[in-house]
């Protein structure tokens, strides 16, 4: 059996008074789509910040790659990149200008070539010389999602990745992520509020509600275990802590 | 992966990384016209508004008659202190205000890296800036800064790096206690101005304050211009002071960035950026 990719072990967030994270421990496996979900302050955004190394864990480990990202992160970083609707991009910069700062810094060899090829897949040729900051949401969105695959990580960490694009748009870019993970075989963990995005891309759910992890499975476990039609009823059940006393084994799950 | 990037490994900064991000802010500058502009705006103002002052003064004073460049060489030496400062503060508050911060710090770029990068700004900013100014000074007044020779470079790597060490301070303060303390920015410097001596003698200061001033590069720097404008000599004892003081400066003013990183992981705002 291969390591697992990312390795959260005993985690926990603290804010002052506020448990952010609480003692969470999960494994992504390699080539997987794994879905961080749960309600708005559940701990999506802070236990995607920690596997970063944006944010220091009051406690526990977290490893990525095998490597211990507290005491080393520059040693894999190289091999990750993500996108959230919470950083931006220099606003006065150009597309191409931005594109270009972040392919230095990520070391990209005939970078040229790698962003015209981004600029393809990503359908963002025609503004590529436009300032960032003139941009539409579901633009910018785009444009992010090409810094986060500048470097084709193997892991991709994404907050949120298809917020503010008409459906249309969603559709298309969640069909370039399938295919860029079936290509490339990376990895990626992806925080969500669209179920029917975590029902496409994803063969893992963790489901965390006030800073724990309260559930996981694939989305066909957890319609079955829940006894619903989809995802986002499952979501909502596990949101207002309905129907099941939550364990991790589904064979334990018991019903209210 | 090995075919598409080109990483860097070992303990030095990675030039790669550092030269990208002075071209980010180098694209910046270009597309902003208010931004150059200010570059040169406030040492040419103030030089101006010196330079006719002095030209009062020189009639008036004796002591300014004696060597009529000091107060616009003061003028002019400060902004490099102040530029240098505000190079560092204003190059990484860009990073606050557009909310970059997190992609920057999750890609390859060490937190020293991004230090350079400001510090190569910083200089690039002030070169531009104060020399601009310093050149309409020589038509304008007949004084050029460049007469002092030499010791006019020792003067003015001293007073930029006394301005990098004050502006890494600044920034971290800024990312620690978010955009609110923007202002700090602007302010800081003038903390040190009354006590470097930059207008008048140290000695014109009450003997405890003189005590302080000793502690400053800059006071060191500013007497020792005084010293070539007035007894034509070079004071080898006042730069090697300064230089030993800004060594410990600029240590402290790194230390000072990257404690305020830290603590900015921990707090979590490099996600985060706000007032």
């Amino acid at each position: 059996m291969s390591l697992p990719v990312v390795s959260v072990s005993h985690v926990s967030k603290r804010f002052d008074s506020i448990i952010a994270v609480d003692d969470v421990n999960f494994d992504v496996a390699p080539r997987s789509t794994t879905a961080l979900l749960g309600g708005n302050g559940a701990g999506k955004t802070t236990t995607l910040s920690m596997l970063l190394g944006l944010l220091l864990p009051t406690a526990g480990n977290i490893s990525i790659f095998g490597v211990d990202i507290l005491r080393d992160r520059y040693r894999i970083l190289p091999r990750l990149n993500f996108s959230s609707p919470y950083v931006d991009l220099p606003r006065r910069l150009t597309v191409r200008q931005n594109l270009t700062v972040y392919g230095r810094l990520y070391g990209i060899l005939r970078l040229p070539a790698r962003i015209a090829a981004l600029s393809e897949e990503l359908q963002i040729g025609r503004f590529l010389d436009r300032p960032y900051g003139q941009l539409s949401a579901g633009e910018k969105t785009r444009v992010v999602l090409a810094k986060a695959l500048l470097n084709q990580p193997e892991l991709l960490l994404l907050d949120e990745p298809t917020a503010s694009l008409d459906p249309d748009t969603a559709d298309y870019v969640r069909g370039m992520l399938e295919s860029y993970r079936a290509r490339n075989g990376a990895t990626m963990l992806l925080a969500s509020h669209n179920m029917s995005e975590v029902e496409r891309l994803c063969d893992d759910v963790i489901m965390l509600r006030a800073g724990k992890l309260v559930d996981r499975g694939t989305p066909a476990e957890l319609l079955t275990r829940y006894g619903r039609q989809n995802m986002e009823e499952v979501f909502i059940d596990i949101a207002r802590e309905r129907r099941l006393e939550i364990t991790l084994d589904p064979g334990q799950a018991v019903k209210k | 992966m090995t075919e598409l990037t080109r990483q860097h490994t070992g303990f030095l900064p990675s030039l790669r990384r550092v030269g990208a991000l002075v071209l980010r802010n180098m694209y910046l500058l270009r597309s902003s016209g208010p931004r150059i502009l200010e570059l040169m705006y406030w040492p040419t103002v103030q030089m101006v508004l010196w330079g006719f002052i002095t030209v009062f003064l020189v009639n008036h004073s004796s002591w300014v008659a004696q060597a009529s460049g000091v107060l616009l060489s003061g003028v002019l030496l400060w902004d490099v202190l102040f530029r240098g400062q505000l190079g560092v503060s204003l190059v990484f508050m860009e990073e606050m205000w557009s909310r970059n911060l997190g992609h920057l710090f999750v890609s390859p770029l060490r937190p020293f890296e991004l230090g350079c990068a400001l510090l190569t700004m910083s200089l690039i900013r002030t070169l531009f800036g104060v020399g601009g100014a310093a050149l309409i000074a020589i038509p304008l007044f007949h004084f050029s800064i460049f007469s002092l020779g030499l010791p006019l470079l020792a003067f003015f790597f001293n007073l930029l790096v006394m301005g990098w060490a004050i502006g890494l301070l600044v920034s971290g303060i800024v990312l620690r206690y978010g955009l609110g303390a923007e202002s700090m920015a602007w302010i800081a410097i003038f903390a040190v101005q009354p006590i470097s001596g930059v207008y008048y003698p140290i000695s014109t200061l009450p003997t405890w304050l003189q005590y302080v001033a000793a502690i400053l590069p800059s006071s060191h720097v500013f007497e020792g211009m005084r010293a070539v404008l007035f007894d034509h000599t070079f004071r080898v004892d006042l730069l090697l002071h300064a230089v030993l003081l800004n060594v410990i400066y600029l240590a402290a003013g790194f230390a000072s960035f990257l404690a305020f990183f830290k603590n900015a992981r921990v707090r979590g705002q490099l996600l985060h950026v706000g007032e």
